[in-house]
């Protein structure tokens, strides 16, 4: 069983190891969990899971294995002998507490109750299109816990207690793979900061030895300080315009707090794809524009590129002249897109839009080919790869196209 | 050895996972990685446990510039230069020129000691690479003395980190990890009873109410944490604020008196004031 749950959570994205698996079964041989589930939960996730990243898939992988130890639990329940089990309740619950549990049809259908109201809410919330924009709040806060207001004593069920640990979810917004929000943009942003620095090994200061050997009488006194480099020039290319609005503000602001790592940082914006022109102030969008030509000319190949854009669209757009929704355009997106490719040898392109859905639009699929593959979701896990992937030198060899 | 389990002490109190982390760690020996928000109390757990079970303390607390090495012991060759030059006696041992580091301190001490290694993600990116064999082995070697130096018992290591920088795979496969949350209502009850046991209770309502009001305010850039609030209460007391005074200060209508021990940069300040004013005018 517990085989199967380390198996399992290497299938699910948790990067557990056989000696820390072996720490688990050392630390449960040395008795330090054995009476409560509580115990063994917070054991297992101590010695398995190494980022507080991971918690929230290690606790939606133990949920699925303690509901089927929980079964076990059941069978046992049938089994037991009435009067161990009202020795137990005796124990654990005040008189009031009995009454209320009682009232609402014994413990075991409060149990039951408790854990089919927290599928359905997660059934309900699951349903809907996205976890995020609920600002990270919990659906099952206390609140969510019992929403049609029965209230369960604090007393109430230990195993109520040991059920909610590890389905609250709590860690959820800790999760590398959610997308990129108000909650985890300070993640975010110190990604990006260690992506602008370029270590700090100390160097010798000459000078500074010099004059304090000197100072010293001429006997050696070796002076040393830290290499200071932040070569990092960016552009950030933004889509402007209906449903990217939000995502586009993030980003924006995620750059700009990271401004002072940079050595440049410029942005532009586009609409859906870009064409001949862009624009630095939406408010003038057509009347202030910027030839694509000059932002061509104007930064150099040593500037990185980052495109912050849905890329879903018809994809007309993209292969017609004339195809953008907003005015006449003499050449093709396409044609546009391998200009700037050709000239900027480093560029991502970020996608609010979850990966796995690219592929069901061909507009996306189309600039992900066009990017050669560059495209990373907007989350703290792809930001980490986009960045990765700007880092590296001479990744991708410029193309002549005219 | 007054206690072999942790309970939290007196002075701080510790949640049941913690209690399980720090107990898992001193029995199976493993270091222990504590992260979480800034505040939370990560460092000063290691001195609580030291205190709890009454073992002595070592410190060494991480800098951008702080060497693997540094911790083990340094050669001091600049001062053996020096005194060459001056022809001292003691040039002629090199002995007298290795420094000893925290890491060889607590491994010489005669009971088993509790380690801290602060901020361990302030360090070079290798840093954390260079201690595998130390930590899994507990032992060095020092090439200058060709003397094997061995820890006389297995230390308590406790490193906390404030995630500024991903920790290589292989160190973290060594450590146990523990996660610090912000604690809820009832725990940041219980943490300001301990350490201001005499408060009135009002006082206290009302102060956690617009402390947890703050942090729920959505756009700061530093929320304030369990220390923040620690001295903001200190503050309240020191300058006697009745309970009545919290009550108005609704963040909704007012930014809450002596705020500056709350928020602590002006942006922060700013949107409070924005926020504020907006509702003010709504209210009318």
């Amino acid at each position: 069983m517990l085989v199967r749950f380390f198996t399992d959570l290497r299938a699910g994205g948790v990067p557990v190891t056989l000696p820390e698996f072996l720490g688990l079964l050392e630390g449960l041989e040395a008795r330090l969990a054995s009476m409560s589930p509580e115990d063994f939960y917070y054991l297992a996730r101590l010695a398995l899971v190494k980022d507080e990243r991971h918690f929230d898939r290690f606790d939606r992988i133990f949920a699925e294995h303690f509901a089927g130890a929980e079964k076990l639990f059941d069978q046992l329940v049938t089994e037991l002998p009435e009067e161990w089990l009202k020795a137990l309740s005796e124990r654990l619950f005040s008189e009031e507490d009995k009454r209320r549990v009682e009232a609402l049809g014994g413990w075991k259908n409060l149990l039951d109750t408790l854990r089919q109201r927290l599928t359905e809410q997660k059934d309900r919330h699951e349903g809907g299109s996205r976890w995020i924009g609920t600002g990270g709040t919990s659906p099952f806060g206390s609140a969510g816990f019992n929403p049609e207001g029965v209230r369960i004593g604090k007393a109430g069920s230990r195993q109520g207690r040991a059920v909610k640990v590890w389905e609250a979810r709590d860690y959820r917004n800790l999760d590398g793979d959610v997308e990129l929000g108000t909650r985890n943009i300070k993640m975010a942003l110190r990604r990006l900061r260690r992506f602008a620095r370029e270590g700090a090994p100390e160097e010798l200061d000459l000078d500074g030895t010099i004059s304090s050997t000197a100072r010293n009488a001429g006997i050696l006194d070796l002076k040393l300080q830290p290499e200071r480099r932040n070569a990092i020039k960016l552009l950030l290319l933004l889509d402007v315009g209906g449903s990217m609005d939000p995502h586009v503000n993030i980003c924006e602001e995620l750059f700009s707090a990271a401004r002072a790592e940079f050595k440049h940082l410029e942005y532009f914006y586009f609409h859906n794809f870009p064409y001949e022109r862009l624009w630095k102030d939406n408010r003038r969008r057509f009347s202030a524009i910027t030839d694509t030509w000059t932002l061509l000319r104007t930064f150099n190949s040593d500037y990185r590129v980052v495109f912050v854009g849905d890329a879903s669209m018809s994809p007309y757009e993209i292969e017609q002249p004339g195809g953008s929704v907003e005015h006449w355009n003499d050449e093709a997106g396409r044609v546009w897109m391998q200009r700037i490719t050709a000239h900027f040898p480093r560029l991502v392109w970020l996608n609010p839009e979850p990966e796995d859905r690219w592929k069901w639009t061909p507009s996306t699929a189309i600039t992900r080919e066009l990017v050669n593959q560059r495209m990373f979701p907007l989350t703290l896990e792809g930001l980490d790869r986009a960045m990765r992937e700007l880092r590296h030198r001479n990744s991708y060899t410029p193309r002549n196209v005219s | 050895m007054a206690e072999t389990r942790f309970t939290g002490t007196e002075r701080y109190v510790a949640t049941p996972d913690l209690m399980m982390a720090v107990n898992a760690a001193v029995t199976l020996a493993r270091p222990l990685l504590i992260k979480g928000e800034p505040g939370t109390g990560k460092t000063q757990l290691a001195e609580e446990i030291a205190r709890s079970l009454e073992r002595p303390m070592f410190e060494w607390h991480i800098k951008s510039t702080s060497k693997a090495q540094q911790g083990l012991y340094e050669y001091d060759a600049v001062s053996r230069l020096r005194d060459s030059q001056l022809g001292e006696e003691k040039v002629r041992d090199i002995r007298n020129y290795i420094v000893k580091g925290r890491l060889w301190e607590a491994f010489e001490s005669a009971v088993q000691p509790v380690l801290l290694i602060d901020e361990i993600d302030k360090a070079d990116i290798e840093f954390p690479n260079d201690l595998l064999r130390e930590l899994d082995r507990m032992e060095f070697y020092v090439h200058e003395t060709r003397e094997l130096i061995k820890a006389r018992h297995r230390p308590i290591i406790l490193i906390t980190s404030n995630n500024e920088k991903e920790l290589p795979d292989a160190f973290l496969r060594r450590c146990f990890f523990h996660y610090i949350r912000f604690p809820d209502a009832d725990t940041m009850e219980k943490i300001v009873r301990v350490h201001y046991p005499g408060l009135k209770s009002e006082l206290l309502a009302e102060a956690l109410k617009s402390f947890f009001n703050v942090r729920d305010t959505p756009g700061l850039r530093k929320k304030p944490s369990t220390s923040e609030l620690l001295d903001w209460i200190k503050l309240l007391l020191a300058e006697d604020i009745p309970p009545e005074a919290l009550r108005d200060s609704d963040p909704k209508k007012a930014i809450p008196i002596l705020y500056g021990a709350l928020l602590k940069n002006e942006q922060d300040v700013h949107l409070f004031e924005q926020l504020v004013f907006l509702n003010r005018r709504a209210g009318r």
